[in-house]
């Protein structure tokens, strides 16, 4: 990891300085100074009014709503990500770089989008609106909705983590064990998952951070009811915009606070398996 | 029938149909019936209403906004993602470490967290937006500037993530050798590690040209949301949302993935026929 000194390829001292120097600016600039005014904001009138800002009633109904967003939404993408991985690392069929693509695609389209395309399925005027009416339900501006839109949105994380891994790591050992007799199930469990679980581990916390965070998807589904429809992201935007800044940077510290431990999270599992997660989003 | 039969090699491991039929249920669901609802609904409104509902002054206002900006924040990304891959992997000092942990802040930062916290620094009283007005009478929050600059936030870390690996892998052979044949560092950086780092910039650039585009959550706070001036493109299908125009909102989004998809395209082909350049080198 550390430069190995290359005489006749070093950069003279003051270019190296010079580049630190540069470095360090862009960086406190860009990435220290945000996140230093997150909290300082949350904290200017002192500790107090941040954490009753919090206490809320209205606060914590958003804290419970992104908890529950997010406990549905992570299993359901973890499941998701576990089998495709297993059917494209472990087996050769035709389609297969398709289908990679394909899962890789929320990526590639705007968080607004990922919200509209569930309005115009399920919303008033959506496919299936007039029947969802006619039957009393709702998904689109309700808690269905939002999941939805957080599950598209958080749809490639598990998957794009474990299948290098799982490519990488063949299929000696699983077709070791169901030689020797394991069902499929028991293949995974004892070989496969040890194998692969801080890796899973991994892609299921980048999965909640941004489940947990996102903010363009599920506003455009989210009914923006206070205490009802509205997630931390969404509570940020109301208080934002009612000039409570206090309260708006203190549930926003929240959300700075599983960022950070997110990614202190991720470089604990990279310094244990030695490999670097992608976390493109 | 021998070649369709050997590509579906047979495998000695159990659970290749039902890890496919959950992929491909999960993917359906999620992704590709919704996407599926993007690309047909516009279409409602007929060809010539479609072209109408797009060439809309408001509209080609936004859709310009956006892939300008978004273009001009990958094309700064470009000079500060290489000069961070740069200083995190050629040199060593106090903290490179954490720094190099800390270029995910953007991935794992919640937008709107990004976007309030962008905004209190750059609002015309904010931490840096006061000390600009006054000095140079700059406006920076709720005019394109403060666009470019949330982009230029999210964006940055996909060009440092994609350069840093090539970097690293790079023999020193090779600058060895320029340095040895009478070379001046500079023409050895530009002439030979340049052109090895094109390809990974280039892929950077597209990627943080690919988020950039759909941005919401960090740029709508920063942004003012004027119609005409700084209205972006997915904040427009929110507005048509909000007017229950369906198809007029599927169709800005349909035409955004569109464009989005042409431009990566190109960046594509502009890879493939820099490759020859970067083998060389």
């Amino acid at each position: 990891m550390t430069a190995v000194p290359r005489p006749a390829a070093e950069d003279a001292a003051w270019a190296r300085l010079a580049a630190i120097g540069a470095a360090i600016l862009v960086f406190g600039l860009l990435f220290l100074l945000p996140l230093l005014a997150v909290f300082v904001e949350a904290l200017r009138r002192g500790l107090d009014p941040a954490l009753a800002a919090i206490a809320d009633p209205d606060s914590l109904a958003a804290i419970r709503l992104t908890l529950l967003v997010a406990a549905i939404s992570v299993p359901v993408n973890m499941l998701g990500g576990v089998a495709a991985a297993w059917c494209i690392a472990k087996f050769d069929f035709p389609g297969k770089r398709l289908l990679t693509t394909l899962i890789e695609l929320p990526f590639a389209v705007s968080p607004v989008i990922s919200g509209l395309v569930w309005v115009l399925l399920f919303g008033a005027q959506g496919w299936f609106g007039p029947w969802l009416q006619e039957h009393g339900l709702r998904i689109v501006f309700a808690l269905p909705g939002m999941v939805l839109a957080t599950v598209f949105v958080t749809f490639p994380y598990v998957a794009r983590t474990l299948i290098p891994l799982m490519q990488d790591q063949g299929r000696e050992e699983e077709e070791a064990a169901a030689t020797l007799g394991a069902s499929g199930f028991q293949t995974f469990r004892r070989v496969t998952l040890p194998n692969i679980r801080w890796a899973l581990l991994s892609g299921v916390l980048l999965c909640n951070a941004r489940a947990m965070g996102e903010f363009g998807a599920v506003s455009v589904v989210s009914g923006h009811v206070r205490g009802q429809t509205n997630t931390m992201p969404l509570h940020i935007e109301i208080l934002y915009n009612e000039y409570q800044f206090v309260g708006a940077f203190a549930v926003a510290a929240l959300l700075a606070l599983l960022a950070l431990l997110t990614l202190g999270a991720k470089l604990l599992l990279e310094r244990l398996t030695g490999r670097r997660a992608a976390v493109h989003a | 029938m021998t070649a369709a039969r050997r590509r579906w090699r047979r495998s000695a491991l159990p659970g290749f149909g039902l890890s496919l039929g959950v992929t491909l249920s999960w993917l359906s669901a999620i992704v590709l019936i919704p996407l599926a609802a993007l690309a047909l609904r516009p279409w409602e409104l007929g060809p010539a209403g479609l072209w109408a509902s797009i060439a809309d002054p408001r509209v080609l206002a936004a859709l310009r906004l956006s892939f300008g900006a978004a273009l001009a924040a990958a094309a700064i990304n470009l000079p500060l993602g290489l000069l961070l891959a740069w200083v995190l992997v050629r040199y060593d000092f106090p903290g490179r470490r954490l720094a190099d942990a800390m270029v995910d802040l953007p991935f794992a930062l919640p937008t709107a967290v990004a976007g309030v916290a962008l905004t209190a620094l750059y609002a015309p009283n904010g931490w840096l937006g006061a000390p600009l007005a006054e000095a140079f009478g700059w406006r920076i929050a709720f005019t394109p500037v403060g666009i470019l600059i949330a982009l230029v936030f999210i964006g940055l870390p996909f060009v440092v993530r994609t350069v840093e690996p090539v970097l690293r892998d790079l023999p020193s052979e090779a600058e060895e050798a320029a340095a040895t044949l009478g070379a001046t560092r500079l023409q050895t950086l530009r002439r030979v590690v340049l052109p090895a780092l094109a390809p990974a910039l280039l892929t950077g650039f597209g990627l943080a040209f690919g988020r950039a585009v759909g941005e919401y959550g960090s740029v709508i706070f920063i942004a003012g949301n004027l119609p005409m001036r700084t209205e972006i493109a997915p904040l427009l299908i929110v507005v048509r949302l909000e007017e229950f125009d369906y198809a007029g909102a599927a169709a800005v989004g349909l035409a955004m993935l569109v464009l989005a998809f042409a431009i990566l395209l190109l960046v594509n082909l502009l890879q493939r026929l820099l490759r020859p350049w970067a083998a060389r080198a």
